[in-house]
């Protein structure tokens, strides 16, 4: 996709398309080096024979807590999961606060507070912070940016040109949890649902799939663009073909999704899995990604680079990325 | 989940493949328009167009209402958003519709205070809040979302509110399907007639299709099920020599529509002498305005608007495609020059396009 806007739209920020434009074609020409290249979750750095696997992220949620979570375990976890599904077990993090004037000092507490949690649940410090503030109206409460080093160990490795026909892909959970959570806690829908946000460290689940060893070919963590669009991520030079009946997704996310008209396969995840490994280990993948972890596809060699769903009813369509943007600052 | 699973249940759709093998004649095809556009991303999204007989070939219709804005309204809207103090609220598949340059949500990155709303009352209720602000919102749609455009004016004189107003482009469902009957090139055998407007309208304005034209119409709902069934009662009419007007989303559709909704469009809305089409030219008594005693609360005798009339791209075949007299992978320019990210075309607009929905859903190699 050419970007051919002369102003940045909210399309930019949503992880589909667009987004992929920007970044390719503003920023990586300019800084262009091996690390950045593959626009991994993390770039992974040799320091004396030890991968240091390195991630930033930033978060500019709205509402800024919602059910499951708020912005400062959102915080933490995003660049946790980035680490985990690199492979790395992290080893300190930093959180740079860009906060509004006027905004309330318990509330800041509050975010403060669930930064640290979240810090302690997945065992890594918060080693380095900052903080500034904007004019009234210059920021939306608080936008935080985080980012995390962690060590990968010698005998992992991942990566998407790993993937091949036969592979099985995995998800550890119900999908589209996280963004329907967020909409429906912005209140201007007026929806009711039981449904909290699956924000949570994906770290341990990730390490033990780890230890299946050269069998898993790739992790990643499914967030902006959903599901559809990090596996097209995936599929480069073979295709994936879900299964729509093995995907899981809750009642409160699929209803919330047929009344608004959207897709779970797009929705914002926030403390998941999607996983690519071999067929000979799925089993030991699903019990190794928790109790809620399904098989939803496998990898083949026909109509490469292209998701592919069969459907519930027996027929098949494409699965593309995200194009437009269902859901503004989900994350 | 209820009223959706049963209609995805493949049991069910298998027993309808069957039918629907045992009712086309080997080597004839019948072609079948769905009007509306969910029933074409229906068909897409659950890969339908591969269970069905090849002797039954779908064709997709002009019932996207994003899709047949034309251009020029869509810089009037622009124009509406760019001036001062206005919010302009929308429904959120219009954002990324382009016009003769920019899109709203263009307009919305330069400045512009656009809302995406989900209902016109959210935008009503907007200017309620905001007095000192004027709140335009952008009303387009078939009998399906109109209803809600007129209850929330009704509402608006009832309460008072001078700082809100609609830009109205609701159109109609009858005169596009007259004009798709009267095309020279058009191949439609019979009609899968919209579910939604069909709340509001009812099944007798499609009356004239089976009484004047000879074709079968079956009104649908938007599951599978619905779908292949709907298909399935087509055929049987065709095989059985007649042509009638059948109801098959007869959970929902009664043959008189709903008479409330009705009323309040009657009482807020009137036809126009002619409206342009995106992709199918003018076309006379099809869209609506604000009747006279609404004059206060439309926006197009609130504001000077630039009403400056766009054609449709040359190289698109727009046109074409809304007749179904071509699939969208015979245009030029289809997923090369004009795709969802940067359409050209009516049809690309849209989720609900049938471009869209074929460049989405149905590319393969």
């Amino acid at each position: 996709m050419k970007l051919q806007d002369d102003v940045v739209t909210l399309a930019h920020g949503a992880g589909g398309k667009a987004s992929r434009a920007l970044v390719e074609q503003v920023f990586l020409p300019e800084l262009d080096n091996p690390l950045l290249a593959p626009l991994a979750d993390a770039a992974l750095l040799d320091v004396k024979g030890t991968r240091l696997a390195f991630t930033t992220d930033s978060f500019v949620v709205r509402p800024l807590f919602f059910p499951g979570g708020d912005i400062g375990s959102l915080a933490v976890n995003g660049t946790v999961n980035d680490l985990a599904v690199s492979g790395a077990r992290p080893l300190a993090l930093s959180a740079g606060l860009v906060i509004e004037e006027g905004f309330p000092v318990a509330d800041l507490r509050r975010i403060a507070a669930s930064l640290a949690r979240a810090a302690a649940t997945a065992g890594v410090a918060v080693a380095a912070g900052d903080t500034k503030v904007v004019e009234r109206g210059s920021a939306d409460g608080v936008f935080v940016n985080t980012s995390g080093v962690g060590v990968v160990a010698p005998r992992v490795q991942l990566g998407p040109e790993r993937v091949q026909p036969g592979d099985r892909v995995l998800v550890s959970g119900p999908i589209g949890d996280h963004g329907i959570a967020v909409l429906a806690a912005r209140g201007d829908l007026k929806l009711e649902l039981d449904l909290v946000s699956d924000c949570a460290s994906v770290l341990r689940p990730a390490q033990r799939l780890l230890a299946l060893g050269d069998a898993v070919r790739v992790m990643r963590d499914p967030t902006r663009g959903g599901l559809a669009t990090t596996l097209n991520e995936l599929a480069t030079g073979v295709s994936i073909v879900l299964d729509e009946q093995a995907l899981p997704v809750r009642p409160a996310v699929q209803g919330a999704c047929e009344i608004l008209g959207l897709d779970p396969l797009y929705i914002a995840n926030e403390g998941k899995i999607v996983a690519i490994v071999a067929p000979e280990v799925a089993d030991a993948a699903r019990a190794a990604l928790g109790r809620r972890a399904v098989v939803i596809g496998e990898v083949r060699a026909h109509d490469p680079g292209l998701v592919l769903l069969d459907t519930a009813v027996g027929g098949t369509r494409v699965v593309d990325m995200l194009v437009g943007d269902p859901l503004p600052r989900i994350c | 989940m209820k009223f959706v699973d049963e209609y995805r249940d493949r049991t069910r759709v298998q027993s309808v493949q069957r039918e629907l093998a045992s009712l086309v004649e080997p080597g004839r095809t019948v072609r079948v328009m769905e009007v509306c556009g969910g029933h074409t991303h229906a068909i897409y999204k659950h890969g339908l167009g591969e269970l069905v007989p090849p002797e039954l070939d779908f064709l997709h219709g002009p019932g996207c209402p994003v899709c047949v804005i034309p251009m020029g309204r869509v810089d009037d809207a622009i124009a509406l958003a760019h001036q001062p103090d206005v919010i302009f609220t929308t429904f959120g598949d219009m954002m990324r519709v382009p016009g003769g340059k920019r899109s709203l949500l263009d307009a919305k990155a330069a400045g512009a205070d656009v809302r995406m709303v989900y209902s016109p009352l959210d935008a009503l209720a907007i200017a309620r809040e905001e007095p000192e602000r004027h709140v335009v919102f952008f009303g387009v749609g078939f009998e399906t979302t109109a209803p809600a455009t007129a209850l929330t004016l009704l509402r608006a004189r009832t309460l008072g509110v001078p700082n809100f107003s609609v830009f109205c482009n609701h159109v109609t469902i009858e005169p596009p399907l007259r004009t798709i009957l009267e095309a020279p090139d058009s191949q439609v055998d019979a009609f899968i007639a919209p579910g939604h407007v069909s709340t509001i309208v009812g099944t007798r304005p499609y009356e004239f299709i089976a009484g004047q034209y000879g074709k079968p119409v079956v009104v649908a709902a938007f599951e599978p099920v619905d779908i292949l069934q709907s298909a399935a009662m087509i055929l049987r009419q065709l095989r059985e020599g007649r042509a009638a007007v059948e109801n098959q989303y007869t959970r929902v559709v009664r043959r008189n529509g709903n008479p409330t909704a009705l009323a309040a469009l009657a009482a807020t809305m009137e036809l126009r002498d002619t409206f342009e089409w995106r992709g199918l030219g003018w076309i006379e008594r099809s869209g609506l305005k604000l009747r006279s005693a609404f004059a206060e609360w439309d926006a197009e005798e609130r504001f000077t608007l630039p009403g400056r009339r766009i054609a449709d791209p040359k190289a698109c075949s727009c046109g074409k495609v809304l007749v179904g007299a071509a699939k969208p992978w015979e245009c030029k320019v289809f997923g090369t020059a004009c795709t969802p990210e940067r359409p050209l075309g009516t049809c690309m607009v849209s989720s609900e396009g049938a471009c869209a929905a074929y460049y989405a859903y149905g590319r393969r190699s």
